[in-house]
């Protein structure tokens, strides 16, 4: 996000990012309490609205452009990636946002999303993955837990999922994130975290589909089983976890483990978390335990990982810049004229 | 000692080797250097299909045909006068389009046991030493030898001393032809100044080939070919891919728009992408993307966001790129799409030209998608023509297809370059203000041409969500309607239709207005179909040839035109694609002619054609 957005902004409030669109979720999705917190936060961020840019794919969550008064583009099936890169490339002054899903952007866009995530473009990943197609009705997705039965797999699935994460990680994404929809502060948290970061931000949002795969994410979300389920990961923070905060990750070699803070083990034996750390944030991702499996290990959601690179777009222009100082700005008579010439009286 | 001096007044050469020979370097220097001269040529570099077929077989020959005359010239010519043969497969595979009497400039190092064997030639069989080529005149010469004797004093590996044996080909043909070879030399201390051994080599061959010439008293004659009685004007020699990279920059430049290129490589539309990436002084940005998608849907994004987004591809990429471009029809920005056409289906021949992608171009898409459709139909009009294109493409705030095919996008000829102030402006407006009578901004209301408004990222004020859904008309917010689906598609239609009224009306390029034959073409047949119809004339046959630039919609006269001729033959290098359009939009009882072998129509075709379709 460049400086000069910041300054002279007028106060907005959430209303002034929707629209007059009925939002035509089914009733109880998750992708609402998403819309709500991206309107909360958006006028914190201090970017006039006119340079905001929201490009979506297909599926339930693309309809989101729709809903924010910003400038927004609602593409076709994958490309909202690569749409973004084009826009971003020539426009790099622009806060782009891209809103995907699992099958959106992992399955038809999944190129377009590694290469993105490679180049490191300044924008935005939401990506909300509720492990299903939703809008063609209930297919398994990329996402979709193995044995699945959905309506294209009667029998169950046989396909192995994705690990998001994991997946962003082997692209050498320079930020990596997971929040949920069930937790408005945090996911309001992680949007500004995002945004902040200069480099592309990949956001995995984990989203109730209530009508094709509701309660996917139940035992992350609910009360009951929420604080022994999941791990909430903070910058220079032991990895403590349970309902008693009484549990904790140590990594044994490279192999994370939990422990029993009350059998002797003081938070100082821990993990601590460094979202800085390469070689850790390889572990983190590879958190990613089937929670069916008995003794997994909790499901860790925050900042995973950030780096530092340079974007796309700056080394873009910057390579633009260098030329037109180098050579001088082109010329086109001399470049039609070219080296050769002939005059024919 | 003396020698005669002979003035030719047209000569086709065909450069033929091993692909590793350099033969492309060598007609295209000789081109530059016979462009130099104000003498009008044209070019048709023939590749073979794969980058390295092995080495001295009939697939690995690479071919460079250049005709050069004192008259005008259209085509690259039908037979050739001088055969390089640099090796056994070189001669075998283009023999047949020598002309009796010809000369064959043959490498005889090119014919030992290993490449006759290779060429495949019968055992003990070597041409050059029997009576078949009797009816030519063959010049052999040991290039390979007289390279390293050349060379001899300078210290490298004998592999790398043989890459120069083109230059010793080049040199010679300079002496031959009465040349001067400052472009050629310029040109080596260029590309190899960073390489001084291979610069001073590449020099001493060329010298070497020119002094043989000179020195050696076999060779009588000179030949001389003298200017050509062009236009008056300022020329350089150009490329089809060329012409349509600088096309696409002035373009950029009249319009006031920063130029974004997605590609993604593919032959033959690669060497776009290479030349502009080479103009970033002109602020263009060039991206080469992960896949063809990515190349167009980039380019969209680009547009969106206010650049003049541009992608360029081949046949198979057209394919992939196609629910995009449904995308921009129904976004209604511009974009530039740009398909150098090759012989297909599938990976089909890559490197060898066709007219095949028309009726992809016209209806390659799901639903009711029209588009505006521009061709080129010489190197040089290849600026012309994607000008054109962008500036529909801008002005009308619609997607528009160029095409151009491999033999004209590798195909160079002299170029009257225009001043960049002679070029049109290409009018852009973007949406900053409200209008008197508008009380908020609808992104999809239209002007005259049914155009909407290009508002883009970062205009305070009109903020507004657009996408691929069927929208409502004029506020494009979504709309399932019936009566608005029905209204949009009448509405997409109609103002691609309308670019009619934007575009020239149809002339003839040739012939009276009125008569027994029009010869309609469109695309690379241009040089083919004006030569044989020239002919033709001058014999007294009543023909006239139009060419189609504006393939949709078409000029508003173009039934009319059809309608004054008895006969109308649509050749083509497809399987008859524009004539199903011609008939089906104006009911014309056309003919056509169709030859689809991966190389262009010849004159001598085209004049039969028109002959059997006269007497019929
Ligand atoms: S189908 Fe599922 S994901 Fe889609 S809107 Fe309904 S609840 Fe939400």
């Amino acid at each position: 996000m460049s400086e000069v957005l910041k300054t002279s902004v007028p106060t907005l409030t959430p209303k002034d990012f929707a629209t007059d669109q009925e939002v035509r979720w089914c009733p109880g999705c998750g992708d609402y309490s998403i819309l709500a917190q991206v309107q909360k936060v958006m006028p914190g961020l201090g970017i006039p609205r006119e340079n905001i840019v929201i490009i979506s794919g297909i599926g339930c969550s693309s309809r989101f452009p729709y809903y924010m008064n910003t400038y927004g583009m609602h593409s076709i099936h994958g490309r909202a990636t690569a749409i973004a890169s084009g826009l971003k490339a020539s426009r790099p002054e622009l806060s782009v946002w891209v809103v995907t899903g699992d099958g959106d952007g992992l399955s038809i866009g999944g190129n377009h999303t590694m290469h993105l995530l490679r180049r490191n473009f300044d924008i935005n990943i939401l990506l909300f993955n509720n492990q299903i197609y939703g809008l063609t009705k209930g297919q398994y997705s990329p996402t979709s837990e193995s044995k699945k039965v959905t309506k294209s797999t009667p029998f169950g699935s046989v396909d192995h999922p994705f690990n998001p994460l994991a997946l962003a990680m082997g692209a050498d994404a320079t930020f990596i994130a997971r929040t949920m929809d069930r937790d408005p502060k945090h996911l309001q948290q992680l949007l500004i975290r995002a945004n902040q970061h200069k480099g592309a931000s990949f956001l995995e949002i984990y989203q109730n589909c209530n009508i094709f795969n509701d309660g996917a994410f139940e035992i992350f979300t609910e009360k009951s089983s929420k604080p022994d389920e999941t791990l909430f990961l903070e910058q220079g923070k032991p990895l403590i976890f349970g309902a008693q905060q009484n549990k904790g990750i140590k990594l044994d070699g490279f192999k994370p483990i939990v422990i029993e803070l009350s059998e002797g083990h003081s938070p100082s034996d821990l993990w601590i978390h460094d979202e800085r750390d390469f070689y850790k944030g390889q572990i983190l991702v590879r958190m990613f335990e089937d929670p069916r499996i008995e003794g997994h290990l909790p499901r860790p959601f925050g900042v995973f990982y950030e780096t530092d690179r340079p974007t796309y777009e700056d080394v873009l222009n910057l390579q633009i810049e260098e030329v037109v100082a180098t050579k001088g700005k082109g010329d086109l008579d001399k470049l039609l004229r070219g080296n050769e010439t002939w005059t024919i009286l | 000692m003396t020698r005669k001096e002979e003035v030719l007044q047209d000569v086709v050469i065909k450069f033929a080797g091993d692909s590793g020979d350099g033969m492309q370097l060598t007609g295209s220097q000789f081109t530059n250097n016979t462009a130099l001269l104000g003498i009008d040529l044209a070019t048709f570099p023939d590749f073979p299909a794969e980058i390295r077929a092995p080495q001295g077989t009939l697939p690995g020959v690479s071919g460079y045909q250049l005709r050069f005359s004192s008259d005008r010239v259209f085509t690259p010519g039908d037979e050739c006068d001088v055969l390089v043969a640099m090796n056994a497969a070189a001669l075998k595979s283009n023999l047949g389009s020598l002309k009796k009497g010809g000369k064959i400039i043959a490498n005889t190092d090119g014919f030992d046991q290993k490449n006759l064997r290779l060429a495949n030639y019968p055992d003990g069989v070597n041409p050059l030493l029997d009576d078949s080529l009797s009816n030519y005149e063959v010049i052999k010469m040991d290039v390979t030898k007289m390279t390293r004797e050349a060379l001899k004093d300078i210290t490298m590996g004998v592999k790398e001393k043989d890459r120069a044996k083109n230059m010793f080909v080049l040199g010679f043909l300079y002496w031959m032809y009465n040349r001067n070879m400052d472009n050629t030399t310029t040109f080596i201390r260029e590309k190899f100044g960073k390489k001084p051994e291979i610069m001073e080599s590449n020099i001493k061959v060329l010298q070497a080939g020119f002094n043989y010439g000179d020195t050696t008293e076999t060779f009588t004659t000179r030949f001389k070919v003298e200017k050509a009685k062009m236009e008056p004007g300022a020329y350089r020699s150009i490329m089809g891919n060329q012409a349509l990279a600088y096309g696409l920059i002035a373009a950029s430049q009249k319009s006031g728009l920063s130029l974004f290129l997605g590609s993604y490589p593919i032959t033959p539309a690669s060497d776009v992408l290479h030349e502009l990436s080479r103009h970033k002084a002109f602020g263009v940005r060039t991206f080469q993307a992960e896949d063809e998608i990515a190349a167009i849907t980039t380019a969209i994004g680009a547009s969106y966001g206010g650049s003049l987004g541009v992608t360029t591809t081949s046949g198979p990429g057209m394919a992939l790129k196609a629910e995009a471009m449904g995308l921009a029809v129904m976004l209604e920005i511009p974009l530039v799409i740009c398909n150098i056409q090759r012989g297909g289906p599938s990976t089909g021949l890559p490197t060898k030209t066709e007219q095949s992608d028309l009726l992809q171009a016209y209806y390659g898409r799901n639903g009711e998608c029209p588009m505006p459709v521009v061709a080129a139909s010489t190197p040089s009009d290849c600026f012309d023509a994607v000008f054109e294109a962008v500036r529909i493409s801008v002005e009308h705030m619609t997607p528009v297809i160029f095409l151009s095919d491999g033999y004209i996008a590798n195909g160079a000829e002299p170029w009257k370059f225009p001043k960049s102030s002679d070029l049109p402006a290409i009018k852009v407006e973007f949406k900053k203000e409200l209008a008197a009578d508008e009380e908020k901004f609808q992104p999809y209301v239209r002007d005259e041409k049914l155009s909407r408004p290009w508002a883009i990222p970062g205009t305070a004020g009109f903020e507004h969500r657009i996408g691929g859904l069927e929208k409502q008309n004029i506020t494009g917010n979504i709309s399932y309607d019936p009566a608005n689906h029905q209204e949009m598609v009448r509405i997409r239609q109609e103002k691609v239709d309308r670019v009619a009224d934007y575009i020239p009306l149809q002339q003839l390029d040739s012939g009276p207005e009125t008569g027994d034959i029009l010869v309609l073409g469109w695309g690379s047949t241009y040089g083919a179909i004006k030569s044989a119809v020239s002919e033709l004339q001058k014999e007294g046959v009543s023909v006239s040839h139009a060419h189609l630039r504006y393939l949709r919609p078409f000029p508003r006269n173009l039934g009319d035109v059809l309608r004054n001729f008895k006969k109308v033959l649509v050749p083509e290098i497809n399987n008859g694609q524009l004539i199903k359009i011609i008939r089906d939009q104006f009911l014309v009882d056309a003919k056509g002619y169709n030859k689809i072998m991966g190389v262009p129509i010849t004159k001598g075709e085209m004049k039969e054609q028109i002959s059997t379709l006269l007497q019929k």
